[in-house]
């Protein structure tokens, strides 16, 4: 668990942070969402002490960590960085056990768990003794996340981590990174200024704008209970494609066809309106099978799919 | 082209003990004072990084200290540090500084950014940092500081010859103060070697990617010190007493090898400029060294002429040479010239040049003075009936001599006077006299026979050692070749001589260089 209170940080004469408080629950996302120079790197910086607040506290599992030796603080914390920060000059093997080798790890203990990231991070095992100038982005992404969690730390904090990526590489990454059994066991602060990646990756969403936080909440609060102008402007230009991903077929399973089916297999009701609209599309069906909270099947269409999510939204708006 | 690729190699191979221990101690002098510029910049240019303020001043200081000149550098060393290894590794140290530092300095704050924020951010301390990654990244940038500095140490490392720190100056300017062409090669060759291949085996180095490099990295600290070992080994020589020889006097058969094979002299003996000599001999650096017997110097440090019991030191008997066919044209010059002759003895020589040389008197003044009290001096006629042009050397007594012919010709004769004083060398001051630009100039006999009339070697050795003999034959060949005549000399011996300071010859009993031998071999 990690709490800020009231965090303040100025550089010169600029505010650049100005009284933040939030709090992230114990294995919750938390997504700083901002444009550049809105603050929310330098929030992010201040929870592993690279840069020191001017005002008030931050406190990580109940510990207030001005109290803690910054070195040993941050070998507790993953590190992940948009420029990712690879030690040049050694090998991917090295760079991943850098953090257990400054905690002295034996070697065995070094080596198993190397093995066991490489192979979930879907990195080919001879890359290890490669040096990372010879790996292609999307590998020393990964690389940059093995050396994050290759301790297990229970706090993850993410600066951009995709943001040096193309968008192919991108998008894959952060599935796989959505479906990483490993990444739902932290406590995980990221920061970015993709809408998109914040509504794809974040349980709830931080809202930044000039050093202050505008908004706290869930991805569907910020969509449908926008607490200002700069709220709902921030969303604005892509309202549509955020609000497939974020409704999912349980929502709007009043407004799907009443008929119950009997089928062997089926997909979850948590999956969202964008993902059955593709899977609908790429397997090029016509209907797809739904099973419902109440362990229920429906057999849903395109058509009946976007009828449903209209019916959803209209009922929103008039809330 | 091919006898003197010959001789060269000759020479090489006659020599090869001493090239080979001079270049040992060239090898080590570099790698000295190299292991010691980095154990001081390394630590300035990591400093400097993390302060950057102070990068300005202290890569300002390096900065002029490597504009210092190095013979200059090394001159002012000697009062603090002496002669020797010491003020030379120092001296060599302070070339080597700037590159090192710079490099180091640039190396450490070029390093991107993001890499030392990933490290911070994964707990390293400042420490681990500085050793696990900024050192290494900079590594390659460093390394070509050291390149540099290594190429110019074997450079200057030269010039630590004349300070008596040995090292292939000892071939170079030993050669150049001999005109002998095949020892300056025999030392400037394996130092043009030298620097090159450590300049490429460095760039190897630097060139070797991360995985090479970290292995290099543990042998390279070891190469170094061993190179730098090399300076400790060879001066084992249990002498009782050292000698400091010019490079011009080791290399002359009327000089070292003389003492050797004429003497059985056995000394430890190190290499040492005359500029630097006679002051360390004072300061009892040295006991022995081979001086010029009318230095002021001599008398300045109070210092004593061992006797050449044996005659291994030719004459060099100072005597004025002039055309023929000025003695014609000035029929009363002979005479007037001739006034000097006899008159200055060495010791009284040795204190005019003392007084020049040491109290600064202007020779003028000297000139007048020495002339006044033997009574020689006489008012300026102020005659206009022809110029008579007197050349002279670059060195304090020819000026004295000059200005006392001035004096003698202005005085006794209607002629007037023109003085071309300080002509380079002996060459020049010949050339000025047999191109009919000067009338006269003071030479000596042991130059007269040895530089210009250069006879057949037996000749010159049966001759060397007397006196009359040397005399004679220069008067007459010089008269039959060039048409000059030697006037009578003027009665000093300007030649080589060893010397010990007065009171240790006296506590030693050394009076002549047999004396100095027998003391030698019974201790």
């Amino acid at each position: 668990m990690i709490e800020l209170k009231g965090i303040s940080k100025k550089f010169g004469d600029t505010q650049a942070v100005n009284h933040v408080s939030f709090k992230v629950a114990e294995k919750e996302t938390l997504v700083l969402l901002g444009t550049s120079g809105c603050g929310k790197t330098t929030t992010l910086k201040m929870i592993n002490r690279l840069i020191e607040p001017d005002e008030g506290q931050i406190f990580i599992n109940g510990e207030n960590i001005t109290d803690q030796d910054p070195d040993v603080l941050r070998k507790g914390i993953g590190y992940v960085m948009q420029n990712i920060g690879l030690f040049p000059h050694y090998t991917i093997a090295e760079n991943i056990a850098l953090v257990p080798k400054l905690l002295k790890w034996d070697k065995e203990k070094i080596n198993s768990r190397t093995q066991e990231l490489i192979q979930k991070l879907h990195l080919p095992e001879n890359t290890l003794a490669m040096y990372p100038h010879e790996l292609s982005g999307g590998q020393q992404q990964r690389v940059g996340l093995a050396r994050a969690l290759v301790t297990d730390p229970s706090v993850l904090l993410m600066d951009e981590p995709f943001g040096a990526l193309d968008n192919v590489t991108r998008t894959s990454i952060q599935k796989e990174f959505k479906a990483l059994e490993e990444l739902k066991r932290k406590t995980i602060v990221m920061v970015t200024h993709d809408v998109q990646e914040a509504f794809e990756l974040a349980d709830r969403i931080c809202l930044m704008d000039r050093g202050e936080v505008v908004q706290i909440g869930t991805p569907k609060e910020l969509l449908y209970q926008p607490v200002n102008d700069f709220a709902k402007k921030f969303l604005a230009g892509q309202r549509l494609a955020l609000e497939f991903k974020v409704v999912n077929i349980q929502d709007i399973w009043t407004y799907l066809p009443k008929e119950i089916i009997q089928a062997s297999e089926s997909e979850s009701a948590d999956l969202s309106v964008w993902d059955a609209m593709e899977l609908l599309r790429n397997n090029n069906q016509s209907e797809l099978f739904v099973s419902g909270a109440d362990q229920a099947i429906k057999s849903i269409n395109f058509e009946q799919l976007t009828k449903g999510f209209n019916q959803y939204q209209n009922a929103q708006l008039h809330e | 082209m091919n006898e003197q690729q010959q001789t060269l190699w000759q020479f090489m191979s006659g020599q090869s003990d001493k090239l080979l221990g001079q270049t040992l101690q060239h090898v080590g002098l570099t790698f000295i004072s190299l292991i010691l510029a980095i154990a001081i910049g390394l630590p300035l240019g990591i400093l400097i990084a993390r302060k950057r303020k102070l990068s300005g001043t202290v890569l300002g200081i390096a900065g002029v200290l490597q504009t210092v000149p190095s013979i200059a550098l090394l001159g002012f060393m000697i009062p603090v540090l002496g002669i020797g290894a010491k003020p030379a590794i120092v001296a060599l140290l302070i070339y080597a500084l700037l590159p090192i530092i710079r490099n180091t300095y640039t190396g450490i704050i070029g390093i991107d950014q993001h890499v030392k924020e990933a490290a911070r951010a994964m707990g390293m301390s400042k420490g681990q940092i500085l050793l696990k990654v900024e050192l290494p990244l900079a590594m390659p940038v460093i390394l070509a500081g050291i390149r540099t500095a290594t190429v110019i140490n074997v450079g200057v490392a030269t010039l630590a010859s004349f300070i008596a720190a040995g090292g292939l100056g000892e071939f170079i300017f030993g050669g150049i103060s001999l005109n002998n062409t095949n020892m300056i090669l025999a030392g400037a060759i394996p130092a043009a070697l030298l620097a090159i291949i450590l300049d490429a085996l460095l760039s190897l180095i630097q060139k070797m990617d991360f995985k090479k490099l970290r292995k290099a990295l543990y042998i390279f600290p070891i190469v170094i010190l061993v190179l730098g070992g090399f300076y400790a080994l060879p001066t084992a020589y249990g002498s009782t007493l050292t000698a400091g020889f010019t490079p011009e006097f080791m290399g002359r058969q009327d000089g070292d090898l003389g003492l050797k094979s004429t003497y059985g002299l056995k000394i430890h003996t190190i290499v040492i400029s005359d500029a630097v000599m006679y002051k360390a001999a004072f300061a009892k650096e040295l006991d022995v060294i081979s001086g010029y017997s009318t230095d002021g110097r001599l008398k300045a440090f109070d210092l004593k002429i061992l006797k050449d019991d044996k005659n291994i030191f030719p004459p060099y008997y100072a005597a004025p040479i002039v055309r023929d066919k000025a003695l014609k044209q000035f029929p009363e010059l002979e005479k007037s010239l001739n006034l000097l002759s006899g008159k200055i003895t060495d010791s009284i020589m040795t204190d005019l040049n003392y007084r020049t040389d040491y109290l600064h008197q202007q020779p003028e003044r000297v000139a007048k003075d020495f002339l006044i009290s033997n009574g020689l001096y006489k008012a300026p006629k102020n005659g206009h009936n022809g110029t008579v042009r007197i050349g002279s050397k670059i060195f304090g007594e020819q000026y004295i001599l000059a200005e006392m012919y001035s004096m003698l010709i202005k005085g006794n004769t209607d002629y007037d006077v023109a003085t071309k004083t300080g002509l380079g060398g002996t060459k020049i001051c010949f050339d000025a006299l047999m191109n009919d630009q000067i009338d006269f100039y003071p030479e000596y006999t042991g130059t007269g026979l040895l530089v210009l009339l250069q006879p057949d070697p037996k000749i010159a050795k049966e001759m060397a050692h007397d006196k009359e003999k040397t005399y004679d034959y220069v008067s007459a060949e010089f008269e039959k070749k060039f048409k000059i005549k030697w006037l009578k000399p003027i009665g000093f011996n300007n030649s080589y001589a060893l010397m010990m300071r007065q009171k240790q010859s006296k506590e030693l009993d050394v009076n002549s260089i047999t004396d100095l031998k027998n003391y030698l071999d019974k201790n």
